[in-house]
């Protein structure tokens, strides 16, 4: 019972009020040396971003999963037709179009992280998330034009 | 534990290693698919010609498995929002995990016919 009671400036503790224990600094803290460059709460909207995109994708994905692996016949009917005639409604042009935005940002965002985490050296992180964002400005692009500019009498 | 690593193991870590590999492997799969799919841009043809690609069986399987790693990141997903938004997430996560397990599991079990159904029909008959 008395040991609960005992105050921590006994005769066996290291630290006083003359003898403060040592300020342990924050991991990642913004010092003087923090490039101004980075001073901003980019990661804090990439992870609120990937949460939000997240569950809109949950919804977007999981149908588009189940309109074209699953109901009809599975992966049988998928053609140009089928594509065609989904596309003629501009409420799956919509969809479509906001699933590949939502999805390269997303994709691309976790990608980023991964290389970060793993590719030690300046030049490597460099030039892989170079690769990457030029992929993903890429796709997410040619992705839009496809979308805007099908044609179902293209012969 | 070995010595000089900050890795824990267990559900925390391996469900945090198995969104990893299923995110990069889902974003690759992508990449190539709005590649193929604006082949539409071409001609009929030449859609139709990589999507016959889609319906041989082992395409077919690895379509199973795109199901299955896409089901098992969303599911992981909606934990990890729950562990960072609900205040009791973190004490559950483990929980959670297990529940994200058994619903994979069901969802894929009741997705195996459905995806895999062209294979299916054209290996054994009608």
């Amino acid at each position: 019972m008395s040991a609960e009671t005992t105050p921590v400036n006994d005769a066996t503790s290291l630290y006083d009020a003359d003898n403060p224990a040592p300020v342990i600094e924050a991991p990642r803290k913004r010092t003087g040396k923090t490039p101004k460059t980075t001073r901003t709460n980019f990661e804090l909207y990439g992870w609120l971003f990937m949460r939000l995109s997240g569950i809109v994708l949950v919804v977007l994905v999981l149908g588009h999963l189940l309109i074209q692996l699953m109901l009809d016949g599975g992966v049988s009917k998928i053609g140009f037709a089928f594509v065609a005639g989904r596309w003629a409604s501009p409420f799956w042009q919509a969809w479509d179009l906001i699933m590949l935005w939502l999805a390269m940002l997303h994709g691309a965002n976790g990608l980023r992280t991964v290389i970060n985490d793993y590719a030690q050296r300046d030049n490597t992180r460099f030039w892989l998330k170079m690769l990457l964002y030029t992929a993903t400005v890429f796709t997410v692009l040619l992705g839009t034009l496809v979308i805007f500019t099908f044609d179902p009498n293209i012969r | 534990m070995p010595a000089g690593t900050l890795y824990r193991g267990r559900e925390g870590m391996w469900s945090w290693v198995a969104h990893r590999v299923t995110g990069v492997l889902i974003f690759f799969f992508l990449f190539v698919h709005v590649l193929d799919t604006a082949l539409v841009r071409v001609s009929p043809e030449a859609y139709d010609n990589v999507v016959a690609t889609y319906k041989t069986p082992i395409v077919n399987v690895m379509e199973y498995g795109l199901v299955a790693a896409i089901l098992f990141h969303a599911l992981n997903g909606l934990r990890v929002i729950a562990v960072d938004f609900w205040s009791k997430g973190p004490k559950y996560q483990k929980q959670m995990l297990w529940t994200v397990v058994g619903v994979w599991v069901v969802l894929m079990a009741g997705a195996f016919y459905p995806v895999l159904q062209h294979t299916l029909r054209t290996l054994f008959g009608s």
